[in-house]
């Protein structure tokens, strides 16, 4: 599902002291099934404009069309949107609840007023694109599993409700290096067998690079850039002026072009095609 | 946002007052209320009233602020003046169907009335001006001789300093939790009393899963830190009572005085 | 070197209500920490380390072996002041480890649970938040600050109660990467000011800051050396679900194509520059 903002602003406590512009004429359209990764600083508006995508965050001027409904009109149905825009939260385990896995990931699904069966249906599916064996692990407490585990019950609580946009808000934060590839892997997942368009804020870099499309970058409340992960990590000066670093892998390949290594630049964002590249360099020369 | 709502009521200040010892300031709003209730006719209202407009004016606070933090409680004073009003007989000035006003009724009305006023204006002067932080520390050393037949003193200001420290980080919490339940179709605003308390559950649940989980994590890092209650345990802030809290007490001194002297030969 | 910490044959089970059987945390671990080193402990979530942690200024106790904190048993209850005095402890989550709600009080909570005199509370906690850079904030709420920001205060408060090691668990999991490398930053000066520093994590370029890594993997020590013996072991480090540095994990997959690359390599940097002197 295609989604189109226009001019998106927000302003948070207008008319006090407090009074702080989190998002300013933000505008950008994204294509169906693509997969787009956000990235900033804290504070640069990344979580205010993902809760304006489904609805959470009311605008102070400008629109949001997803699909070819418009979010931003007054009187949308908040359940029409909420059923479309699939939101998931930095830190989802916090909102677990129920007392069993299937309970919890059928919440959202109840809420949408699906019957029982179409209900059940959706719990045994998004458990199992989030990588959870329903006979394991349905009837069980969420309470007692692993911190990983935990992240993927709720990650099913919103992959449950078949979101056509599936948007993760630092889907990765906390989790060790294993634990965050796993996830990582997941997003792609649920990306290739629902054919949704995901949206996801990350800080590790490499992250962002492997799996998007589309990358957009957000500084103190404005999109500054969008473009191909290639795109948007060859500009390196402009992204530490804004505080933000490149995949190491891509910083170390840039190195080697500025220390004449290389004879030309190579983009590669992973340790793995860094060696490939460095490698290939050594063979020229031989 | 719920973030909004700010706690307390401290308005940030320098004045005479605000620098004045937290421990003249509770005793002096203690001793403020318990004169208001040994006045018992309106010539016994001029020492308050005078004291209590020349205390505002020296806190330098804004009295509209000052006004916006009396709103909640309006609604007590009017039903207080309402109640008094009807409720007591004597000579009838008005009649309202079944209803009476009688002079006696009008008179203790707006007595009570002017008594919960000057009684409010006067405490929230305490919390207008001392920090929440202040106003515990003083209340732990004042309560400290209490210690020995067993008032935990210590022990309800350290409670009192965690909830102000987390009470801002659990309204945090609650809007997080709330915006991503409501991500999920959650509704926590329509159906009637029954549905909306059960909607709540998504809600608490995770809350007090949180705010245990932050006790847990507290107790342990306070642990480290080599907490064990009050025992050999010092404070960095060595309270002090200054030249202006003598000053302060010699003025109030005299206010009270002024008060029983009033209430015995007038 | 003086020794500060050592653990011998710790065993310690974590027995849940609904099973019975206990789980083994830790199983038979046995280390000692030098004065003034920088060790880090490294392992996926569940490996033990979080425990370990906790068992070395007395917060958990051994279930078998025993923990000595400058030759004292941690189990010594009558010592638990001074062990904990000795051995501060930094924790992963920046918001609920703070006490007060204003910055310099909280740091201020440690002296004063020592009953240190009042003005030398006031030169600690002063001394303290500018070792952190927080100075300039001691008079805020903690809950305005940024999780980096709270966490330096964590530190700060760890800092004024003068302790000889600092214990650090996960200290930057929960941190953007601003955050992360000014907490790093710190830890970095206090090493170099002579405090022995343990720190656990899971990010391995925060641990080749050490001079010692010790990985854990389901409640035993998998390997233990300098980063530099630890990363040329790249296999197994890849084995136990953790990462290289960028510069290691470089000099690796070229070793492995044939190429001669000198065993001290482990930063992006040391690997730039050893290539543009092989060319």
């Amino acid at each position: 599902m295609s989604i189109e903002v226009n001019s998106l602003t927000h302003i948070y406590s207008s008319g006090t002291p407090y009074r702080s512009v989190a998002l300013s004429d933000v505008s950008f359209t994204l294509q169906d099934r693509e997969i787009v990764g956000i990235i900033g600083r804290t504070g640069s508006g990344k979580s205010t404009l993902l809760q304006h995508l489904n609805g959470l965050l009311k605008a102070t001027s400008g629109t949001v069309k997803v699909g070819d409904t418009e979010i931003t009109a007054p009187k949308t149905p908040l359940r029409e949107i909420r059923q479309r825009v699939g939101l998931v939260f930095q830190y989802p385990e916090y909102q677990l609840f129920e007392e069993t896995v299937a309970k919890d990931v059928a919440f959202g699904p109840m809420n949408l007023g699906l019957s029982k069966e179409e209900t059940d249906r959706r719990v045994r599916e998004a458990l199992a694109l989030v990588g959870l064996d329903y006979d394991e692990f349905a009837m069980r407490s969420p309470f007692e599993l692993s911190g990983g585990q935990k992240r993927r019950v709720a990650i099913a609580g919103v992959v449950a409700m078949k979101p056509q946009v599936l948007i993760l808000d630092e889907p990765t934060a906390g989790l060790d290096p294993k634990a965050r590839a796993d996830v990582i892997e997941m997003v792609r997942r649920i990306h290739e067998s629902e054919g949704n368009t995901t949206i996801f804020v990350s800080h590790n870099m490499m992250d962002i690079a492997v799996l998007s499309d589309t990358v957009m970058v957000m500084h103190d409340g404005k999109l500054v850039r969008k473009g191909t992960p290639k795109e948007v990590f060859s500009a390196a000066e402009e992204l530490e002026e804004m505080g933000l670093a490149l995949p190491p892998a891509t910083a170390f390949l840039q190195k080697l072009r500025k220390e004449g290594f290389l004879e030309e630049l190579s983009v590669a964002f992973t340790p793995e095609a860094a060696a490939g590249e460095v490698l290939r360099q050594l063979q020229r020369e031989k | 946002m719920i973030r909004d709502i700010t706690l307390g009521q401290y308005y940030p200040g320098e004045s005479w007052i605000h620098r004045l010892d937290a421990r003249v300031k509770l005793v002096a709003t203690l001793l403020f209320i318990v004169g208001l209730f040994l006045v018992d006719d309106y010539p016994g209202f001029i020492c308050p009233v005078l004291g209590t407009i020349l205390v505002i004016s020296m806190a330098r606070v804004p009295v509209s602020y000052m006004l916006r933090g009396l709103t909640p409680v309006f609604f007590i004073i009017v039903l207080t003046f309402i109640i008094n009003m009807f409720m007591i007989t004597g000579k009838v000035l008005v009649y309202l169907g079944p209803l009476t006003i009688t002079y006696e009724g009008l008179q203790t009305a707006v007595f009570m009335a002017l008594r919960l006023i000057l009684l409010i204006v006067g405490s929230s002067v305490l919390t207008l001006t001392t920090k929440p932080v202040s106003l515990t520390e003083g209340m732990e050393r004042l309560l400290a001789p209490l210690k020995k037949i067993g008032v935990p003193a210590h022990e309800l200001a350290m409670m009192m300093t965690i909830a102000l420290r987390f009470i801002p980080t659990l309204l945090d919490e609650t809007d997080k939790i709330m915006k991503a339940q409501m991500a999920r179709g959650a509704d926590f605003e329509s159906g009637n009393i029954f549905a909306r308390a059960k909607s709540l559950i998504p809600l608490l649940v995770p809350l007090f899963i949180s705010a245990f989980r932050i006790a847990q994590d507290l107790a342990m890092a306070m642990e480290s830190r080599c907490y064990h209650g009050d025992v050999g345990r010092t404070h960095m802030h060595v309270m002090k009572l200054a030249a202006r809290d003598y000053i302060s007490i010699a003025a109030f001194i005299i206010f009270f005085a002024a008060i029983i002297f009033e209430k015995i030969y007038f | 070197m003086e020794e500060i910490i050592r653990v011998e044959n710790l065993t310690f089970e974590y027995s849940t209500d609904e099973s019975l059987i206990a789980t083994k945390a830790l199983d038979n671990v046995s280390f000692s920490i030098e004065k003034g080193s920088f060790t880090a402990i490294i392992g996926r979530n569940g490996s033990g380390k979080s425990t370990l942690a906790k068992h070395l200024n007395a917060l958990l106790l051994p279930v078998e072996g025993r923990v000595l904190v400058g030759g004292i048993d941690t189990a010594d209850s009558s010592k638990l002041w001074n062990i904990r005095q000795r051995v501060g402890m930094v924790f992963q989550n920046p918001d609920n480890q703070l006490v007060s709600a204003i910055v310099e009080d909280d740091v201020a909570f440690g002296p004063e649970n020592l009953g240190i005199e009042p003005a030398q509370i006031r030169e600690r906690v002063d001394a303290a938040l500018d070792a952190v850079n927080m100075y300039a904030h001691r008079k805020k709420a903690p809950h305005l600050l940024s999780g980096g920001q709270k966490q330096r205060i964590a530190i700060a408060g760890v800092i004024a109660m003068e302790p000889e090691c600092i214990v650090f668990d996960e200290p930057t999991a929960m941190l953007d990467p601003s955050g992360r490398k000014a907490v790093m930053d710190i830890i970095e000066k206090l090493h170099d000011k002579g405090i022995t520093v343990i720190l656990i994590t899971h990010f391995m370029d925060e641990a080749a800051k050490a001079d010692r890594i010790i990985i854990m993997d389901k409640g035993r020590i998998a390997l233990d050396g300098t980063p530099q013996e630890i990363f040329l072991n790249a296999d197994k480090v890849r084995e136990l679900n953790l990462e290289l540095p960028l510069g290691a994990d470089i000099a690796d997959r070229l070793r492995k194509a044939g190429i001669d690359v000198p065993q001290n390599i482990i930063e992006a940097e040391e690997m730039v520059e050893f290539l543009c002197r092989l060319k």
